[in-house]
C-alpha cells in the first residue's frame, strides 16, 4: 500500500494503539525553552525524573535580552529567574543545554536545524507552536502546551490521535524577489488561518523542492498559521547535505556506518507514489508575488501590487465587520495601495526569518543605502550571529542605521520586553500579525526579509523587485 | 484533575473568527504567576488602554456575570501554545467553549485542565450566540456522558468527542499517571529503537 511520508513515520513511533483510536506515540527529540522551566516545575511536585536527558535539548530565547548578553542584562526579575531556572534545570536533570551565554544559545526553532538535532524521520515537540519549523527537514514536529511538555519530559511519550494528511503542492519557478515567506503567506491567504486544522501538511512541488533548507524552515514554520498540526518537507539531497557535519546528526564515513544507516532510513521517507492524501490543495508558484499582510490574521495577506481591500466587496455581514474591524486597528482606508503605506519601524528576525539566509538577502537590499525608521536585525543564535559578522553583515546592517541585536525572540513576540509602541506600524518578518501581538495597539505587517529591509530603507512598503533593480 | 460530567452554566458569546491565544491572555503577563495571571483573561478586549472596561465586552456586563461556558466563532483559540490560554479560562471559571472549530493546540491542552471544547456546526454555533445576546444570563447545559448540549431554548445538540478524551474527563485521569502504566510498552519500544536508529 502506499504511503505517505507522514504515515510512515507516524507508524514508526506507535508504542500503544488503543482500541478507541488514540495512540501512544514515541517522541524522538524534545526542544526546551526558558518557558519550559513551567514543565520541570511540574515534573518536580510530583517527584518525576526526566525520562531521557539524553533526547532532550534547551535553549532560552523567549525571555532573554536581545540589547546585551547574559543574565545580568535581564532586568525584569521574573524574567530572569524563568532563564535562569535553565542551569538549575540542567544541573538536576543531565540535560544537553545551550545556555545564556553559550555562542550556540538562540531561539529554538534555529538551533535545531542547525545543531542536526533535527533530522529527517524523527518525531519532536517543543512547548512552542512553531515547533512546525522542523518538518522542513522531514521530522513530525508539533508544539504542546506545559501539561505535554511535562508528560513527555516524564514519559518520552504522548497520547495523540491520527491527524488527517494534507498536500499542499507548488509547482513552477518562483519569481525574481519572491521568497518562501511569500509562498507560505500566499498558502495561508489561499486555504485561510483555520485552513489545515486537524491535519499535517506535506509541502510538495517544484517550488518546493528549489528551497534551501533554510526557505523550507520558513515555509514549514508558518503551518501552523493556516492552523496545521504539522508542516514537512519530504528528505532529498539538499537536506542530506544541510545536515552532514552537523554536530549532532549521525556521523559520516570515518565514524563508520552509521550516516550510510542513516541515509538508508532517510530514503524511504518520502510519500510513495500514490499516497492519498485527505486533501490536495495546489498553486501555481510562477503567480506568486511578494506578499505583505494588511490585517491581524496571517490570511490577510495580499501581493505587495495590490490595494487595501474594501470591507464592502466581503461576501457576507460577518466578514465584512470583521475586515471593518481589522482595518479600523490597523489604521488603514480601503483602496490605498499598499506601496503609499508608511512604516515606523522595521524588525528583522523571528524563528520564521532570522537564519544566515535571511539575514544575507535583507543585507543586499540594505547595502550601501540608510534606514528612515528604526530597524532591528536580530540573529537566530549566536552561530547565525557570529556567521554574519564574518561575512560583514553586520557592518551593512550598522552602516545603514540598523540595531543589530543579541539572539532570541524578540519583537516576535515581545516576551522580554522588545514592544513596539501602540499605533506604530512595524514591518516585521515575523509569523502573528494579531492584534497586540507586538505590544498594545501596534500594527504587525508579515513580510520577507528582504521586503522588510525595502521598507526600513524607503520608510513605506516597497516592491523589493523594483529596488533590486533601480 | 477535577472531573468533568455535566455543567449547566451562563453562556457568554463571543462573535468573531480567529480569536487567538494572544488575545485571551496576551503575552506580557505569561511570566507572571498563574494566580497573577486571572485578571488578563481577555485583557486588551476587555479592557481601554488606560485600564477601564469596556461597557461593549459581553464579559463586563452585568447580564454575564458569573458565565462559565464560552460559545465562539471558527478557530476559537488559535495561535500560540501557551496553556494559560486554558488556565486563565479556568481560573475565571470557564469550563467548557463551544465552537465550530479551534486552534488544535489550545484543544489538546483543554483536556489536561479538565476542561471541555465542544465542536457544534457553525450555524448552530451562531443561533447559541444570538440566543444568549437576546437574553443575558441565559444557560447552556452540557452532559459529557450523552454527549449534549442543551441550548437556553431547550432544543438539544448532540457532539462527537473522542472516547479516550472523554473517559479521561468523566474520571478526571491524569494523562501522566496513566501513561506510566505502559511503561513495559515504552521500554520495548526503546530497545527495538536502540537497534533501529543506532546514531540518535
Amino acid at each position: 500500500m502506499a504511503l505517505t511520508m507522514f504515515e510512515k513515520i507516524w507508524r514508526r513511533h506507535v508504542v500503544v494503539d488503543r482500541p478507541d483510536g488514540y495512540t501512544l506515540l514515541y517522541i524522538d527529540r524534545h526542544l526546551m525553552h526558558d518557558g519550559s522551566a513551567a514543565g520541570f516545575a511540574r515534573l518536580r511536585a510530583r517527584n518525576l525524573k526526566l525520562r531521557r536527558p539524553d533526547r532532550s535539548f534547551g535553549t532560552p530565547d523567549h525571555y532573554v535580552s536581545t540589547g546585551g548578553r547574559g543574565l545580568a542584562a535581564i532586568t525584569d526579575g521574573h524574567h530572569r529567574g524563568i532563564v535562569a531556572a535553565m542551569a538549575r534545570n540542567h544541573a538536576d536533570h543531565g540535560f544537553t543545554v545551550f545556555d545564556i551565554g553559550d555562542e550556540r544559545q538562540g531561539i529554538a526553532h534555529v538551533v535545531g536545524p542547525e545543531q542536526g538535532i533535527t533530522q529527517p524521520g524523527l518525531t519532536m515537540v517543543c512547548g512552542d507552536s512553531h515547533t512546525s519549523t522542523h518538518g522542513a527537514l522531514g521530522a513530525l514536529a508539533f508544539g504542546v502546551g506545559s501539561s505535554e511538555v511535562t508528560h513527555v519530559m516524564a514519559t518520552q511519550c504522548l497520547w495523540q490521535r491520527k491527524p488527517k494528511a494534507m498536500r499542499i503542492t507548488v509547482d513552477g519557478a518562483l519569481g525574481f524577489g519572491v521568497t518562501a515567506k511569500d509562498v507560505i503567506l500566499a498558502i495561508i491567504a489561499r486555504i485561510g488561518a483555520g485552513g489545515a486544522i486537524g491535519h499535517v501538511i506535506e509541502y510538495a512541488g517544484s517550488a518546493i523542492r528549489g528551497l534551501s533548507i533554510e526557505g523550507r524552515l520558513t515555509l514549514c514554520n508558518m503551518s501552523i498559521e493556516a492552523g496545521g498540526r504539522a508542516g514537512m518537507v519530504a528528505p532529498d539531497d539538499t537536506t542530506f547535505a544541510y545536515l552532514n557535519g552537523r554536530p549532532f546528526a549521525p556521523k559520516g564515513a570515518e565514524w563508520g556506518a552509521e550516516w550510510d544507516r542513516a541515509m538508508a532510513f532517510w530514503r524511504g521517507l518520502p510519500s510513495d507514489d500514490g499516497a492519498i492524501f485527505d486533501r490536495d490543495v495546489t498553486l501555481d508558484g510562477a503567480a506568486i508575488a511578494p506578499m505583505v499582510t494588511w490585517g491581524t490574521s496571517p490570511e490577510d495577506a495580499l501581493p505587495v501590487t495590490a490595494r487595501i481591500p474594501d470591507p464592502d466587496t466581503a461576501p457576507d455581514a460577518a466578514k465584512r465587520e470583521g475586515m471593518a474591524r481589522a482595518l479600523a486597528y490597523m489604521g488603514l482606508t480601503p483602496g490605498t495601495k499598499l506601496e503609499e503605506v508608511a512604516v515606523d519601524r522595521v524588525f528583522i528576525g523571528s524563528c520564521t526569518n532570522s537564519r544566515i539566509e535571511d539575514l544575507r538577502a535583507a543585507a543586499a537590499v540594505v547595502r550601501g543605502r540608510k534606514v528612515v525608521v528604526p530597524s532591528w536585525a536580530v540573529a537566530g543564535s549566536g552561530l547565525v550571529k557570529r556567521q554574519a559578522e564574518a561575512e560583514g553583515l553586520d557592518r551593512v546592517f550598522l552602516d545603514a542605521g540598523f540595531e543589530w541585536r543579541e539572539p532570541g525572540c524578540s519583537m516576535c513576540v515581545g516576551m522580554n520586553g522588545d514592544l513596539g509602541t501602540a499605533g506604530q506600524r512595524i514591518a516585521s518578518t515575523s509569523n502573528r500579525n494579531f492584534v497586540g501581538r507586538q505590544g498594545r495597539g501596534v500594527r504587525t505587517h508579515l513580510l520577507s526579509p528582504t521586503m522588510a529591509a525595502a521598507a526600513a530603507v524607503t520608510g513605506r512598503f516597497t516592491d523589493v523587485r523594483k529596488l533590486a533593480t533601480a | 484533575m477535577d472531573p468533568f460530567t455535566t455543567l449547566a452554566a451562563i453562556g457568554l458569546p463571543i462573535d468573531l473568527p480567529n480569536v487567538d491565544t494572544d488575545q485571551i491572555i496576551p503575552a506580557r503577563f505569561l511570566g507572571r504567576p498563574r494566580e497573577e495571571q486571572a485578571p488578563a483573561l481577555f485583557h486588551d478586549m476587555r479592557r481601554t488602554p488606560d485600564g477601564a472596561l469596556r461597557p461593549d465586552f459581553p464579559l463586563n456586563q452585568e447580564g454575564f456575570r458569573g458565565a462559565g461556558i464560552i460559545v465562539a466563532e471558527r478557530n476559537f483559540a488559535c495561535g500560540s501554545s501557551r496553556e494559560n490560554a486554558v488556565t486563565v479560562m479556568v481560573d475565571n471559571g470557564f469550563r467548557a467553549f463551544i465552537a465550530p472549530s479551534f486552534g488544535d493546540i489550545f484543544f489538546g491542552n483543554c483536556f489536561q485542565n479538565g476542561a471541555l471544547p465542544v465542536v457544534l456546526p457553525a450555524e448552530r454555533c451562531a443561533a447559541l450566540r444570538s440566543a444568549l445576546h437576546a437574553k443575558p444570563g441565559a444557560r447552556i447545559a452540557i452532559d459529557l456522558a450523552a454527549q449534549t448540549v442543551t441550548g437556553p431554548d431547550g432544543a438539544v445538540d448532540r457532539f462527537e468527542i473522542d472516547p479516550f478524551r472523554k473517559d479521561c474527563l468523566l474520571r478526571g485521569v491524569d494523562a501522566v499517571t496513566l501513561t506510566l502504566g505502559y511503561e513495559a510498552d515504552i521500554a520495548a519500544f526503546e530497545a527495538r529503537q536502540r537497534e533501529e536508529l543506532t546514531w540518535l
